[in-house]
């Protein structure tokens, strides 16, 4: 029976490079997929793109693919992401030349298109999951839009002989789905196997995640040599079931608890969640360990997708101004409260049009909300001062007002930082999957 | 008894809602999180994030309760003004209930 090595080289846009080395030496993958396209980093891209129109692919594209692509062309492992983000195309293009640089030939490298349906949206119909309006009522600057693609046109490129996929927008779990779809010859109505296929692509998408990252509490679940922790990988059966597991050597720890957590992470009904090819169900799924650091998942399931796609609008929202200053010792939650109430004042007086401002001490209440304790033993605070504006001028002000604190503040206040920025906002609604056309484009070294 | 003493838990963002995973590390310990963890009494020790209406879903296979968390990203992750916009906090926030009668 046919086993098929699939691995993480990335959970995120920001994410190490070395631990997908590792993993591509010594993990024997079949496959090794990098994730690199939050929900507002395809809005940030197009961004890129507009200033300049070969840009807006994943910034460290070009270190990844140099990093990992000597290695996988050796082992034969073929590479899936969506580093191609706003503009796979380039991302393709850029990715070829490397791979000539680098002296490697016989490279099949596959563009998947399609995602961007900005100029297909009607306004007028599109209808916002977040506010129930439609687009046109919503009334913002939209930057971009862009659906979220199934597994089929990466099936379609493996089938292709793509030796390396690069997408913008997919559903993520779908990037890991689509080589199990492909090399285990599932159908695209065997519901429970699609269901499997992206359980499996849920538990590896967030990389570190699932081997000891975002995890470590000292003393109550601790991970051995954690700033080495190894990337995962999933050694996937014919019938969808898998070990998650990672490379020996490394750090972390693949463990019971490890893959509980990251099966429930940014899920909402674990019955039903939906993705283009399925709705996969993962509340009956199992989770054993077999050996250290090797976890049986089976269990999974799905039933029949929806039909529709889940689209990402990114538009320009506001601008958030913010700063922060440092108080320590007798009085500290008093003379930071002073100093807020200060900040305050200072741009009423001077018309700075804040639509929202939210004022937090940072180490008294800035994460869990209202501290109700004694302040007397708070050693030191960290005023917070973070306003959203309509332009960036006025948010620059925030800082502005937070830094001239040191001369014009309570008494012995340190350390100020401030930045203003854009904001791009994200809201979602649906379209019907006929109306999208992936397209794939082959290139060869 | 706080709940961080029998259970794990971890935090996930989707736009304005908040999902905070609770895992007992025994899975004997999981008939008492899904009688004394209603999604009122969660909603009551997490006022002030949990501002919206809060769902559970039980996997009792796997020790664990799914708290899903309506508006309780000050807004959404990408235009909350929150530090923590994510909200990757608040699994410490739930790790802190303390189990009534226990």
């Amino acid at each position: 029976m046919k086993t098929l090595r699939i691995g993480t080289g990335a959970g995120f846009a920001g994410d190490r490079i070395e631990p997908a080395v590792e993993l591509a030496q010594n993990g024997n993958l079949d496959y090794l997929v990098f994730e690199c396209l939050a929900e507002r980093t395809i809005a940030l891209a197009q961004q890129a793109r507009m200033a300049d129109p070969n840009a807006g692919y994943d910034p460290l594209l070009e270190r990844r693919m140099r990093a990992v692509l000597p290695i996988c062309h050796r082992n034969k492992t073929r590479i899936i992401s969506n580093m191609g983000a706003a503009n796979p195309v380039m991302a393709g293009q850029r990715t070829l030349e490397i791979a000539r640089e680098l002296g490697l030939t016989g490279l099949r490298i596959a563009v998947v298109c399609g995602d961007d349906v900005h100029n297909q949206l009607d306004a007028n119909t599109f209808t916002l999951m977040e506010t129930g309006e439609t687009l046109a009522a919503f009334n913002k600057p939209v930057i971009s839009a862009n659906a979220y693609l199934g597994a089929g046109p990466i099936v379609d490129a493996l089938a292709n002989g793509a030796d390396i996929v690069l997408t913008g927008r997919v559903a993520d779990p779908a990037m890991f789905l689509a080589p199990q779809i492909y090399e285990f010859g599932w159908s695209m109505d065997d519901w429970q196997k699609l269901g499997r296929g992206t359980l499996v692509g849920h538990l590896l998408e967030c990389g570190g995640q699932i081997t000891g990252g975002y995890f470590a509490d000292p003393g109550v679940k601790d991970v051995p040599d954690i700033a080495r922790l190894g990337f995962p990988l999933a050694e996937v059966s014919e019938n969808g079931d898998a070990i998650i597991t990672k490379t020996p050597g490394t750090g972390g720890i693949v463990s019971v608890a490890t893959c509980t957590e990251q099966l429930l992470y940014e899920v909402h009904n674990p019955a039903c969640y939906l993705q283009p090819d399925v709705i996969a169900d993962f509340s009956g799924v199992m989770i054993k360990q077999v050996a250290p650091n090797r976890i049986a998942i089976t269990g999974g399931s799905g039933h029949a997708r929806t039909g529709t796609l889940k689209v990402s609008v990114g538009y320009v929202d506001s601008f958030i101004g913010e700063g922060q200053i440092s108080y320590a010792g007798v009085g500290c939650v008093a003379r930071g409260r002073l100093a807020l109430d200060i900040v305050r004042e200072r741009l009423k007086i001077t018309a700075v049009d804040c639509q929202e401002i939210r004022c937090d001490l940072i180490g008294l209440d800035a994460v869990l909300g209202a501290y109700t304790g004694d302040i007397a033993t708070i050693p030191e605070i960290r005023a917070r001062f973070t306003a959203r504006t309509s332009s960036l001028a006025d948010a620059q002000r925030i800082g502005e007002e937070v830094e001239s604190l040191y001369l014009n503040g309570p008494a012995a206040g340190g350390g100020v930082t401030r930045s203003a920025r854009q904001i791009v906002g994200i809201v979602s609604g649906l379209i019907d999957e006929t109306l999208i056309t992936p397209t794939l484009t082959m290139l060869e070294v | 008894m706080r709940l961080h003493q029998i259970a794990h838990c971890r935090t996930g963002d989707k736009g304005n809602i908040s999902n905070i995973s609770v895992i007992a590390y025994d899975n004997r310990d999981f008939a008492m999180l899904a009688d004394l963890l209603t999604p009122a009494y969660v909603k009551q020790c997490l006022v002030g994030i949990a501002n919206g209406a809060v769902e559970r879903y039980e996997l009792p296979q796997l020790g664990a309760l799914n708290f899903v968390l309506h508006n309780a990203l000050g807004g959404g992750v990408t235009r909350s003004l929150a530090l923590d916009a994510h909200g990757k906090c608040l699994a410490s926030a739930m790790l802190e209930i303390e189990m009534p009668g226990r």
